[in-house]
Order: structure tokens, then C-alpha cells, then sequence
């Protein structure tokens, strides 16, 4: 792990693997303090304060262990009633050679990780254990892609919280509110939980 | 005690100083592009200094007071009147009760903030009064024919005292210089890429907005040219995009992005983004 300054307010923890990050994004999460904001990427964590706090912060840091495994998820997996009728079902199922019905259900058996939060609100990156759902995203995006519809890309699955442009590869649709000012937590799916697809006609 | 907004201008938008703590669920800080304005504006209103005020792009607010307030307008310098008469900029300034404040284009920057003693009642969100024009969250954008409702005051003092090492007001029509670190991913570019950065005098394109400030100027170019693992950015990320140009990320700024950053300007610095002009120099230092 490198740490790294990032600006003169924050620092971020450049890892080699989505796991190490999320070790040590539990290790800073209970055992340091006076950060504004820890938030997980793919392959880092950054850590925000002000000028005041970020070399003390950095001190604490450099002298955490993180643990040797990432935490055990929070609470039961959430289910996400999903209708598999996506535009790109038909490209998945050719590029990974299997039927459609293979495809939906390699995608439901799966226990999926929220692994980190993006670029939407109520967007969460999905990591999980078949590596026969790994898609390379559209080569050309679509300028439009509806709220609630389920994707691929990469190594992850996701669901739109609302409507967007986007080049994940779409395999069905949920009408579940990912993201819900009216809700506390307004986010569906935090860091930490598990996820599974349940479909649904 | 109210105003009611006679015109609303291209842009205003009511503004504290952001959400920070919700980056998790993929919700930026938002809040003032410019925080150390409305904060200056604050307290010469006698407010906390992270009220909520108003931030005004480019000018053509009409307000009309409701009732007698206190306000004070800070940020991008322009003509300012009350019912015609000019107001100062940087000072507390009484409307009485049916008074129309008029806030003209600026000639320096492009923020105004105004703040008024009590500051503006809306329903936070996530506990902020800031607006996020990327997450749509927070108050709507002003419309002609809105009306704002004021707080009413307590028992702070009439003007407050400007908190230590508040920087001064330094804009000008000349080159804006920001001091940067070096980002996380400067491995993903050419060897002279930070040289370049910063030995550019880069040009302020129009393309520019809450989310980023777009520079034009020569194509930085690029060493690795795989997709970086999505990576957590913050207000004042400079990401250099597909076509080899800079982009510095503003308050409503997506929480994590695809593009190597190639450093991070420095948060006070960062303020100025907000006030950088299309054409405006913007330089960039170590």
C-alpha cells in the first residue's frame, strides 16, 4: 500500500487490490479519527480532513495493521426483485457462451458485495465470484439508459439509480428505488452489505 | 421576513458550505464554489459562517425586501444598486421593507454571493442547504417569482468578527495561479506531463461549470493507456480527460471518477476555481 498526499487536505491509500482497500478502509473506519469523509474506490481509500488534522491523520495511518481478511458483511443480503430483459442479455450470453437462461441464473446465484460507491448517488459498485460474468462495457455508451435498469462491466454488476448515460452492458431491469431522499438511509445499498438478484416476471 | 425574487438571473442557487460525510453513498460535498466569499459575506452579515446564502453566476439577481434586512455581498465585483442607489461591495448594507436589490453583471469573476443577517430558510437535505446541480439534491435553482424566507436572528452579535487566516480577496482580470500537489497517477502520463501543467498558461473554457472548470491548452498525453480502477476525487482533482485536457473538479464533483488526476489544487486555492472567467489565464504552481 502506498500513502499517498492528496492535496493538502486528504490522503489517499493506493492499493494493490480491491480487498487490501477494503482492509484498511475497516482498519481506518475503527481505529482513526477527525476524518470529514472515508470513501472506498476500486483500488484506494481516501481520506478527507483539513490542513489542521491531515499530518496527524497520516501519523495514525502509518501506523495501522489492517486486519488479514475484510468484514464479515452487514446484515442479511438485500434482495433486488429484477426482470431480465435487458437490451444487452443477447451480448452477454454470446460473449460468455452461455445461454440466456445461464446467464440469469449465474447472475441470481451469485452473492454479490456492495465493494464502493460512484458516481451517482445511490450507485454502488457489485463485486462477485463468478468470473463468467465479466464483460467488457459497450464500446459505444448509450446517451440514455432507463432508472433502475442492471448491469455489467468489468468484474462488477450494478443498478442505475436513475437515469443516465452509461456503457454498462444491461441485462434486466428493477423497479426497486435505489436511491430515496425520503428513506433513511436514502442509499438502498451501503458498502459492507450483500446483494442478491431475485428474478422476478 | 421574506424576499421575493423579481428575477432570478441565469444561475442562483441558495449555498452553505456543502454535505461533506455522504460521499459513501455517492453524494459530493456541493456546497459554495467559492467558500471563502460567502463566508466573508457571513460574517459581515453577522452570520455563522457557513450559513446559507445565495450564489449568483454572472449576475441579474432581483430581490425585493419584505421586510427591513441586513445584507452584504461578496465574491465577483459588479454594479450593485438599491433602488438605484450603488451598494458596496464587502459591506453590511440595510434594505429596508419594499427595497429591490439589483445585482448588475460582474466585471471581475463570476460568483456574487449574498447573504443576509439570518439566512436563508429552506428544508435542509442530507443536513445541508447546499444545491448539487450533478445529484439533484438540495433546494431547486431561484425562478422569477419565488419567494425566500429569512431566520430569524438570535442573539449573535451585529457584525462578526472574520475568523484567522481567512485569505484576502485576490482575484483580478489577470492570470488566476493555483498551487497543486502532485496527484496519485502522474505514473499514467508522459514524463513531462507535470512540467507541462505547470508551465501552461491554460485558458478557461466556456465548457465550464459547478461539476468542473474545463482548461484549454496543449494535449497532456499519456503513458498507460488502460482504464484506471474507478478512484475517489475531490473538489479541486485535475483529471485529464480523453482528449489530453485538463479538468478541475467543483463542489458538485462525481464522488469517483475513471480518469487519472494528475494532481489535486489545494483546498483554499480551489475556491477560485468558481470565479475564473471563460478566456481567464489559470496558472498552476508546486
Amino acid at each position: 500500500m502506498n500513502l499517498l498526499p492528496y492535496g493538502d487536505t486528504a490522503v489517499l491509500l493506493s492499493c494493490e487490490s480491491l480487498d487490501e482497500a477494503r482492509r484498511w478502509h475497516a482498519a481506518i473506519e475503527t481505529e482513526v479519527e477527525g476524518y470529514d469523509d472515508l470513501v472506498m474506490g476500486a483500488e484506494s481509500v481516501l481520506v478527507r480532513t483539513d490542513r489542521e488534522r491531515v499530518a496527524a491523520i497520516r501519523a495514525a495511518i502509518g501506523d495501522l495493521r489492517p486486519p488479514a481478511s475484510v468484514p464479515p458483511a452487514i446484515g442479511s443480503a438485500v434482495e433486488i426483485p429484477t426482470r431480465y430483459d435487458g437490451p444487452d442479455l443477447e451480448a452477454v450470453a454470446t460473449h460468455t457462451g452461455l445461454s440466456h437462461a445461464e446467464v440469469i441464473a449465474a447472475h441470481t446465484a451469485c452473492t454479490w458485495t456492495v465493494a464502493f460507491g460512484g458516481f451517482a448517488p445511490g450507485f454502488v459498485y457489485l463485486t462477485g465470484e463468478d468470473e463468467r460474468l465479466h464483460m467488457p462495457r459497450r464500446s459505444s455508451p448509450r446517451t440514455r439508459i432507463p432508472a433502475g435498469s442492471v448491469g455489467l462491466a468489468g468484474a462488477f454488476s450494478g443498478v442505475y439509480p436513475r437515469e443516465s448515460p452509461g456503457g454498462w452492458q444491461l441485462i434486466g431491469h428493477t423497479d426497486m428505488a435505489m436511491w430515496d431522499l425520503d428513506r433513511d438511509p436514502p442509499a438502498a445499498l451501503l458498502p459492507g452489505h450483500q446483494v442478491r438478484f431475485v428474478e422476478s416476471s | 421576513m421574506t424576499f421575493t425574487v423579481v428575477a432570478a438571473g441565469a444561475q442562483s442557487l441558495v449555498q452553505d458550505t456543502g454535505r461533506p460525510g455522504y460521499a459513501a453513498m455517492g453524494v459530493s460535498r456541493s456546497g459554495a464554489y467559492d467558500r471563502a466569499s460567502l463566508r466573508r459575506a457571513n460574517r459581515i452579515a453577522g452570520n455563522p459562517a457557513d450559513a446559507a446564502g445565495l450564489e449568483v453566476l454572472m449576475g441579474g439577481l432581483r430581490l425585493r425586501a419584505g421586510a427591513d434586512h441586513l445584507v452584504c455581498l461578496s465574491g465577483a465585483v459588479g454594479p450593485a444598486d438599491l433602488d438605484g442607489n450603488p451598494v458596496h461591495h464587502e459591506w453590511p448594507t440595510l434594505v429596508r421593507a419594499g427595497q429591490t436589490l439589483t445585482l448588475g453583471t460582474p466585471v471581475i469573476g463570476m460568483r456574487t454571493y449574498v447573504t443576509v443577517r439570518g439566512s436563508i430558510e429552506v428544508a435542509p437535505v442530507l443536513g445541508s442547504r447546499s444545491t448539487d446541480l450533478l445529484s439533484h439534491i438540495g433546494p431547486a435553482p431561484l425562478t422569477d417569482g419565488d419567494v425566500l424566507t429569512v431566520g430569524s436572528v438570535g442573539g449573535e452579535p451585529i457584525v462578526g468578527e472574520p475568523a484567522g487566516g481567512q485569505p484576502e480577496w485576490r482575484l483580478g482580470t489577470g492570470d488566476v495561479t493555483l498551487q497543486l500537489t502532485s496527484g496519485p497517477h502522474t505514473g499514467w502520463f508522459i514524463d513531462t506531463a507535470l512540467d507541462l501543467l505547470c508551465q501552461t498558461r491554460w485558458a478557461v473554457s466556456a465548457e465550464s461549470n459547478r461539476v468542473g472548470l474545463r482548461l484549454d491548452g496543449p494535449r497532456i498525453g499519456r503513458k498507460r493507456t488502460d482504464e484506471l480502477p474507478s478512484a475517489p476525487c475531490l473538489r479541486g482533482s485535475i483529471q485529464i480527460t480523453a482528449d489530453g485536457q485538463p479538468i478541475v473538479f467543483g463542489p458538485d464533483h462525481p464522488v469517483t471518477g475513471g480518469y487519472p488526476v494528475i494532481a489535486v489544487v489545494h483546498d483554499a486555492d480551489a475556491d477560485l476555481l468558481g470565479q475564473a472567467r471563460p478566456g481567464q489565464g489559470v496558472r498552476f504552481g508546486r
